[in-house]
């Protein structure tokens, strides 16, 4: 099956009740040809172990970098990624649309 | 997220209820909505738009920003033949994301020869479909034109309230039906629920086509709002 959100989540509940520190990041807009639909989503532990995904690959490696942040801090933060992005945070989608993906700690 | 709405998220998603994630995403500031409560909330409007389309999305409300996630159960299909059609239907509506089981208590036809990979029953249906759990959220369809099969999986599709009922048979074997199924005390509402023909009207004509036919009845019935179906149809 293509719908894996279930598992993310379920990963996520898992990850926290052990200790972890969680994150989880959930794609909220896209403008353009963006690979992944509002509602995909990515959880992220403090080990940096992900799962799901918000892009197919293309920017996952930052999202995981802030959703660190986003433990550490507490605080939830609003990314955005595109071609026009690129000199901020030198990842962008290859496909040309803009995705803005909101993160948020679990707990 | 707090970790009680991540809980109660995945409570209600392991019960197959749907639900949508109120998120402002100014402070992060979240709720959570279950389907049952829907028509009492202020959102309710937006909040059942997004459900039916099963998409989630953005709206504005007194000047604040609001995520509205949706949380869906997994579509599923249940076929009622493992037959030639059924061969087709399966893998298609595995690639639309449904998930799919086949019943059919002759096992010369449920062979996993003949289905590779798809969860079969090889029962009768009054002992496969009570486990199955068939729910709203689940396409049905009968495909092995024997009444002794067909009809009681229909009965049982209309006491769960499929969003989808589909039987195979031209008119005139579908009046008998309407007849066969009466004298065992269907209602004509739930009678009228049956698609049948089953499929959109594309002049289907191999099993593959007649799959195709199928499934995009099924899509428009999951997606169209209720006027826009009728039109369809």
């Amino acid at each position: 099956m293509l719908n894996r959100d279930e598992d993310i989540l379920q990963a996520a509940e898992t990850w926290q009740k052990q200790g972890h520190g969680v994150a989880l990041a959930t794609v909220v807009e896209t403008w353009g040809s963006a690979p992944r639909p509002a509602g995909s989503s990515l959880v992220i532990n403090d080990d940096g172990t992900f799962l799901g995904s918000v892009s197919g690959g293309c920017v996952e490696g930052a999202v995981v970098t802030e959703a660190l942040d986003v433990i550490a801090s507490g605080q939830p933060k609003m990314l955005e990624f595109g071609v026009a992005d690129e000199t901020a945070w030198n990842v962008g989608l290859s496909c040309g649309g803009t995705i803005r993906v909101f993160v948020e700690k679990v707990g | 997220m707090k970790l009680e709405i991540l809980k109660e998220l995945n409570a209600e998603r392991a019960a197959r209820r749907p639900v949508v994630i109120v998120t402002d995403t100014a402070n992060g500031e979240q709720r959570l909505v279950k389907a049952a409560d829907i028509a009492a909330d202020p959102l309710r409007a937006e909040l059942s738009k997004q459900l039916r389309m099963g998409k989630s999305g953005n709206v504005e409300v007194a000047g604040k920003k609001l995520f509205l996630n949706v949380y869906a159960p997994t579509a599923k299909l249940v076929i009622i033949g493992a037959v030639h059609i059924s061969q087709a239907l399966a893998p298609l509506a595995r690639s639309l994301d449904y998930d799919v089981t086949v019943v059919d208590p002759r096992t010369a036809f449920a062979s996993p020869e003949r289905f590779p990979d798809v969860p079969l029953v090889a029962e009768w249906p009054d002992v496969a479909l009570p486990p199955l759990n068939v729910d709203h959220y689940t396409a049905f369809v009968a495909v092995t034109h024997d009444p002794k099969i067909d009809d009681p999986a229909l009965l049982h599709a209309f006491d769960r309230d499929c969003f989808y009922i589909g039987a195979l048979g031209s008119r005139k074997t579908h009046a008998k039906r309407a007849e066969r199924l009466r004298a065992q005390g269907a209602k004509d509402s739930d009678i009228a629920r049956i698609h049948a023909p089953i499929g959109l009207d594309i002049g289907a004509v191999s099993p593959s086509e007649i799959a195709v036919a199928i499934m995009a009845e099924i899509t428009a019935q999951l997606r169209l709002p209720p006027k826009e179906k009728e039109e369809a149809a």
